[in-house]
């Protein structure tokens, strides 16, 4: 990393001496005549493209190093026995059938696509209500804004600790207190398989909306405000004007969301591994707790989980390139 | 017929009944959105038993939770963190400078293939490649080095981030290319004009990569967890479990410990908040 520096500076000398024959032709005619003969010129060219080389270098190793690598050896590994000190066996597609066919797997798939869905749709319906709530000008709203970002903020080993205690499993837990409140009776939410994989989507959108309504705001920043003057001059309603001028207009900002969610969604891991790791009974476990468990818990099971690992980067892929390609068609319409 | 400038049109409302519902709805939106973090922060500073203490509204006060986290060797935990963010962040943001650099200022063979790639590293977070990962931070290919049990383990892999890149890339495109003509004209090398014509005028965009990059080391929970071998390596966000099932401390001690976690990202989102909002919506439009 830092062998670049000097490495860079010495070609950047050299470079500059150089004349800038691609840009200004008619400035260097000087030393140009010095370097006319071709090898010059090829050395010349040469130097051109290796400068930006230079400055990618070490956004390069790191990422080859700590991406690319990691990519190739989880696709290599997916189709062996993975054996510490005895050598790996090739197994073809066994571990991709243990993933298709396992009913552990099986249900842990099913958990993810539930809890990215939700808390996808959950998140951008509530932060669209925010949103339209919280647009403004004034001094107060910017204030109710900022703490309603906060959970944005927070780290979410931060954010599982807090709410493991909000949903203390009593009566007189924080949530259930509140639900009480209003007559709904305790529940066990994160203990009780019923309900676990639910309390996890809840705080996936505690967390998402916040996120999701600054980028509405953002978008409802952008909306033509003569279209608002002319829809009250024609006397239509808030909700008309809301479905004919505000959410047509929105359209962009659901499709950066979209994006988004496609990319993040599945690989959730961090609040399910804090709040319950896949419990009780397995109710919450969603793909990455299940192959954190098998690859690097119980370790040995290396194979099988790179081969699911393998399955929820084809999934992830498949969903942003298929979000990306509705976005296209979005835009030309 | 004037004066509508929001969708709603709340901010038009006037008048007591209005007000008042209006008072009634940001105080609940406070309360659900803030109040849990709040709850923390009082936490920390009374005594809490169980669970069920947890409140908003502060009775007796004490640093004993404090003492006791302290005991548990949180503030080796933070300066771990502290240690990893700051190392991290100002490798992140000069990675990612360079590599900017050369894409939105240069024109090469094979830059759409580059940019490609780095898109791609935005589909491989840590969490996915987990597994290899484990095994390539215990011996690091070329250099065979193993960083299992070390910070550093925490620290190189996150000095090169897509979104980083992708942002000031997106920025430094739109610094008219006279400038950097006239610099080179005047004689100035090419690390000269990186240094002294292109970068400052790219502030507002290290503001931007610079609190993301804060947000999302500090927030980093696998990579610590693959690299931590026992609690001397610990960051704090991956510590608060062990305070959680630590037998002998209360609630309270976790939540002195959250707080500590809380804080710097809370300041910090504080403090450059314009520059998070503008990340927030140009990343994400470009992303």
């Amino acid at each position: 990393m830092s062998s670049t520096g000097p490495r860079a500076a010495t070609t950047d000398r050299t470079a500059a001496a150089a004349p800038t024959t691609g840009r200004r032709p008619g400035r260097s005619g000087g030393p140009r005549k010095a370097t006319r003969n071709r090898a010059g010129r090829f050395r010349e060219a040469a130097k051109r493209q290796l400068i930006p080389w230079l400055f990618l270098a070490p956004a390069l190793i790191i990422f080859a190093l700590f991406k690319f690598v990691p990519l190739v050896r989880m696709i290599e590994m997916s189709f062996y026995q993975v054996r510490p000190f005895l050598g790996d066996v090739y197994v073809g597609g066994a571990n991709y059938d243990q993933v298709s066919s396992d009913e552990v797997f099986q249900d842990a798939i099913w958990h993810t696509v539930y809890l990215a869905v939700g808390t996808t749709a959950g998140s951008i319906v509530l932060g669209l209500v925010l949103a339209l709530l919280l647009e403004g000008q004034v001094k107060h709203l910017w204030f109710v804004r900022s703490a309603v970002f906060l959970p944005v903020v927070a780290a979410m080993a931060v954010v599982a600790e807090v709410w493991r205690i909000l949903y203390y499993p009593n009566a007189d837990g924080a949530v259930n207190s509140i639900l009480g409140l209003v007559g709904f009776g305790p529940s066990a939410f994160l203990n009780s398989a019923d309900t676990s994989l639910n309390s996890v989507m809840v705080v996936g959108i505690w967390k998402g909306a916040p996120y999701d309504m600054m980028i509405f705001l953002a978008g409802l920043a952008g909306v033509d405000r003569a279209l608002y003057e002319a829809a009250s001059v024609d006397g239509a309603s808030v909700w008309r004007r809301l479905w004919h001028v505000t959410f047509p207009a929105l359209r962009p900002v659901f499709a950066i969301l979209l994006t988004l969610a496609a990319i993040r969604g599945l690989r959730v891991f961090t609040e399910v591994f804090l709040l319950t790791n896949g419990g009780p009974n397995g109710s919450s476990e969603v793909l990455m707790t299940l192959i954190y468990k098998l690859g690097l818990e119980r370790s040995g099971e290396l194979g099988v989980a790179s081969a699911g690992s393998v399955v929820l980067l084809a999934a992830t892929a498949t969903l942003t390139v298929i979000v990306q390609v509705l976005r296209r068609r979005g835009a030309h319409r | 017929m004037s004066g509508v400038d929001t969708a709603l049109g709340l901010d038009a409302k006037r008048g007591p009944v209005a007000v008042i519902a209006k008072t009634v709805l940001y105080g609940a939106l406070i309360f659900v959105f803030a109040g849990p973090l709040v709850a923390i922060m009082i936490g920390a500073f009374i005594p809490v038993s169980d669970p069920t203490k947890l409140t908003v509204i502060p009775d007796e006060f004490t640093l004993d939770n404090f003492r006791q986290a302290i005991e548990r060797d949180v503030f080796l935990y933070l300066f771990n963190s502290f240690v990893v963010v700051g190392v991290g962040l100002l490798f992140q943001v000069l990675v990612s400078i360079l590599a900017a650099y050369a894409l939105a200022r240069k024109k090469f063979v094979g830059s759409t293939l580059v940019m490609l790639a780095f898109l791609g590293t935005m589909m491989l977070p840590e969490e996915v490649l987990a597994i290899p990962l484990s095994l390539v931070l215990a011996d690091v290919p070329v250099v065979h080095v193993n960083l299992i049990g070390s910070l550093t383990g925490m620290i190189v892999p996150v000095i090169a981030w897509g979104f980083s890149i992708l942002v000031m890339t997106e920025f430094m495109k739109d610094i008219p290319v006279e400038l950097e003509e006239a610099a080179r004209i005047d004689g100035a090398g090419e690390l000269r004009i990186f240094w002294s014509v292109v970068l400052p005028l790219c502030r507002p965009a290290l503001g931007v990569i610079g609190i993301f990059g804060f947000a999302m080391i500090w927030d980093q929970y696998m990579l610590p967890l693959l690299v931590a071998v026992d609690n001397e390596q610990f960051t704090l966000p991956l510590a608060l479990r062990t305070l959680r099932t630590d037998e002998e401390v209360g609630v309270g001690v976790l939540l002195a410990g959250s707080l500590l976690a809380l804080l710097p990202s809370v300041i910090a989102f504080l403090a450059f908040q314009r520059s998070f909002l503008r990340g927030l919506t140009s990343g994400a439009v470009k992303g």
